[in-house]
């Protein structure tokens, strides 16, 4: 039953004969991986081109229909040392990447335009306060006009288009002051240029717009960076499964491509690709991605399986089923469509401002108006006044003052592992009093590890790990994981049931059960109810493993800076009473419940919301997904099933719990970033709104009054990057390394 | 001043192509891969064998 590929769907096939593929690849740091990877794959026949995105960490290639099967690709890249997975973007990021490429493209537009009419607008200043003939004055408004108007046309479309959809719903968002300024600006400057005025408009409407595309391409950019590397882990986590083909044949197919009614083998140590009904064969099965439960469950024929759930022991035949057949599925979705109606309320901050702000600058414009009338000026003075101040009120720096910190702490956030689902997340995470999380899988680690590991010789832990890789077993598969081996034994051999063995320098080696490594049960002592025991034994020398699940390596720093910063912590897991107590009492945690079902979880947090408090929820289950949503803001580990992940605003990799604590102070000082750059874009306005009021500003003032504040608030945002935060710092050193890829060359 | 007559035109000519070089990089990937690109002239792929 040799194993056959089938990745067609991930195949793009071209007109000219060719055939491309995208590829997510695992592993590459440095200059010389791309050089390696790009000139190893070379050899392969038939092969046109293959292009690695250092950014994405992506790879594209490309070659003659027929001439090549997909699979050699990724035997290739496995020989030169990377694991690769076929990668397909999501819709999503693909209308991300297009979009960025459309505001890239006003940016460079309103940065021309901006920059030759500053030109012409200089000469105007200087030559205003020189001797300017006014036919050449008139020369210059005019080239300007003809730079101006079609360029506000292009670059203006994100918010012209924003606007517009948000009056034709009646309601007011940053983009209706933002686009009535810049229309009124060039409007008034058109007029006023036709009757040979001294004073134009059209580099303050333009170099607005140039701003305002500056943050927001900036702003694109960082979420699409986030989006790319969520993409990847996604592409990288991707099981395969072993399609039975009509006529017996096993097929490997990427798990996202089983459709309803298709039959897979389930092997021991599989995750299980789908939803999947039980056909033939015995096991027990872990959920405790699913349910958060660590005991295992037996299965047997027509019992029901999730995806995500580790097959333990036996070999089994499954059919997939459609999406609805299973009742906690349901229930779940049931839940996350409630919660999504309550999560929904948040208005941004940026918003609000808005709210606040339109209403206020348009009234400051209608008074002006009333006032220079009342006050006898002609109705052409009262009107240049109304207008200059909607322009000086251009809402620039308000526009920017939210944005600018996201961008900045994204940036952060994304070197310490953390990835932004949303875009309002950090500006709802600074708000938050109480964190509650989950046990399996966010507290503790998501796969079991060897809890006796430095009570072990490592020259004995090495070589059992090295038997270990020749087993399917998953308690083997944690001790090949923990002790990061790659050779396994020559010889080894399984015995079904009981482990492998292997002959090493003439010495019997053996893994497995404790009976079948010579122990007798009065041996070693008896292991608690969360433990699996495996054996090892080389010669004369024989240990015990324990194997269970264990907490993250730096939970108890992480829960106890978190308490330290007066956040009231909470657990709700949906595991048994004694695994709950045991991990609460370690973390120093009281409030903690177990046995919790999804909407027991969704009804704690609402209770919580409902008294007042502001909930960050982090959890990795099937059943944390409903929680998730409903809670004000929630993080889940890259581990966590796909359907979580999508409720979860922010996603953090690796190993440790840090991450939590490091997006909740980011979020802590971001909050206070925003607030202080709002503050400053008002201090701007209670200035320069007198001004204008009185009838004072001229192109020149609007122009440096506009640059300047916008300046201000994106250096005040910029101080996101900078600092280290205290209680971090020491979690932070060690996952440095791994995360930054800034390195130039690595261990390849 | 009729020297502007022909020194507007050439400035505003000079930003454009700037402007069209832009676009034109734009749309044929030069900015798919920033990281990529500053790494890429460390790698001695011109000679023969591997390093790294």
């Amino acid at each position: 039953m040799a194993d056959r590929s089938d990745y067609s769907s991930y195949l793009t096939h071209d007109a000219d004969g060719t055939a491309s593929m995208g590829l997510a690849v695992e592993g590459v740091h440095c200059a010389a991986c791309i050089t390696r990877i790009e000139s190893g794959l070379k050899a392969l026949p038939g092969l046109i081109q293959a292009r690695l995105n250092f950014t994405d960490r992506r790879l594209t290639a490309k070659w003659r229909e027929g001439a090549l099967e997909p699979a050699q690709l990724f035997a290739a890249l496995d020989r030169l040392g990377y694991r690769a997975l076929p990668f397909r973007p999501h819709q999503a990021e693909e209308q991300e990447g297009r979009t960025t490429a459309f505001l890239l493209r006003c940016l460079a537009v309103a940065g021309f335009a901006a920059m030759n009419i500053m030109l012409l607008s200089v000469s105007v200043w200087s030559g205003n306060a020189g001797d300017i003939n006014p036919e050449t004055r008139d020369l210059f408004h005019w080239v300007s006009a003809i730079i101006a108007i079609p360029a506000a046309a292009y670059a203006g479309r994100p918010f012209f288009s924003n606007a517009w959809q948000a009056l034709r719903v009646r309601s007011v968002n940053m983009d209706v002051p933002i686009s009535l300024g810049v229309i009124l600006a060039l409007g008034m400057s058109l007029v006023e240029t036709a009757n040979h005025a001294r004073h134009a408009y059209f580099d303050s409407a333009v170099m607005l717009l140039f701003f305002l595309l500056a943050g927001r391409t900036m702003d694109h950019l960082m979420r699409r960076r986030a989006r790319a590397a969520a993409g990847n882990l996604a592409a990288l986590k991707g099981e395969t499964a072993r399609r039975i083909g009509d006529n017996g044949e096993l097929v490997s197919v990427p798990a996202s491509a089983l459709v309803p009614g298709d039959r897979v083998l389930l092997r021991q140590g599989d995750r299980v690709p789908a939803d999947v009904c039980l056909l033939t064969g015995k096991s027990s099965v872990d959920e405790s991605m699913i349910t958060g439960e660590t005991r295992a469950r037996t299965v047997g024929e027509n019992d029901l399986v999730f995806a995500g759930s580790l097959n333990l022991s036996g070999v089994m035949s499954a059919r997939v089923v459609a999406a609805g057949t299973m009742t906690l599925i349901d229930e779940v979705e049931r839940l996350l469509g409630a919660a999504s109606v309550s999560r929904s309320s948040y208005v941004k901050l940026a918003d609000r401002a808005a709210q606040m702000y339109a209403p206020v600058v348009h009234t400051a414009a209608a008074l002006t108006f009333i006032g220079w009338m009342l006050a006898g000026a002609s109705a052409h003075d009262a009107i240049v006044a109304a207008i200059s101040v909607l322009i000086i009120t251009c809402p620039c720096a308000l526009a920017l003052a939210v944005p600018a910190v996201q961008v900045a702490a994204a940036g952060t956030l994304f070197k310490n592992g953390i990835l932004i689902n949303n875009g309002d997340a950090l500006e709802r995470l600074a708000g938050i009093d109480t964190v509650v999380f989950d046990k399996t899988g966010t507290l503790t680690l998501p796969e079991p590890v060897i809890a006796n590991a430095a009570d072990i010789s490592p020259v004995l832990m090495q070589l059992a790990a090295q038997l270990a890789l020749s087993s399917h077993h998953p308690l083997a598969q944690a001790l090949a994981r923990q002790a990061v081996v790659r050779t396994p034994l020559d010889g080894a051999q399984e015995i079904a049931g009981q482990g492998v063995s292997a002959i090493v320098d003439g010495q019997v080696l053996r893994l497995g059960s404790p009976a079948f490594c010579g122990f007798t049960s009065g041996d070693f002592t008896e292991p608690e109810a969360e433990t699996s025991l495996i054996a090892f034994c080389a010669g004369g020398q024989r240990v015990v493993l324990n194997v269970r699940q264990s907490l993250r390596p730096d939970a108890l720093e992480t829960v106890t800076a978190l308490r330290a910063r007066g956040l009231k912590l909470q657990i709700l897991s949906g595991d048994r009473q004694s695994a709950v107590a045991g991990i609460a009492r370690t973390l120093g945690i009281e409030d903690y419940r177990a046995g919790v079902n999804p909407a027991g979880k969704t009804a704690a947090i609402a209770a919580l919301r409902a008294a007042g408090h502001k909930v960050l929820m982090v959890g990795d289950g099937l059943n944390d997904a409903p929680a998730l949503a409903s809670a004000n803001v929630s993080m889940s580990p890259v581990s966590a099933v796909d359907l979580t992940q999508a409720q979860a605003d922010l996603l953090f990799m690796g190993e440790r719990l840090g991450p939590v604590l490091v997006a909740c102070v980011q979020a802590n000082k971001a909050g206070m970033l925003m607030q202080q750059n709002l503050v400053l874009s008002v201090a701007y306005n209670a200035i320069a709104v007198p001004l204008a009021v009185a009838g004072l500003v001229t192109p020149l003032i609007a122009a440096l009054a506009m640059s300047l504040s916008s300046i201000l608030v994106t250096v005040n945002a910029l101080r996101a990057r900078f600092g280290r935060i205290e209680d971090v710092v020491a979690l932070q050193e060690a996952d440095e390394a791994e995360m930054n890829p800034a390195i130039p060359f690595c261990c390849h | 001043m009729t020297v502007l007559l022909y020194l507007l035109p050439v400035a505003l000519m000079l930003g454009l192509s700037g402007l069209f070089a832009f676009v034109w990089a734009l749309s044929h990937g030069q900015y798919n891969d920033l990281d990529g690109a500053a790494l890429r002239p460390l790698a001695d792929d011109d000679l023969p064998g591997d390093i790294g």
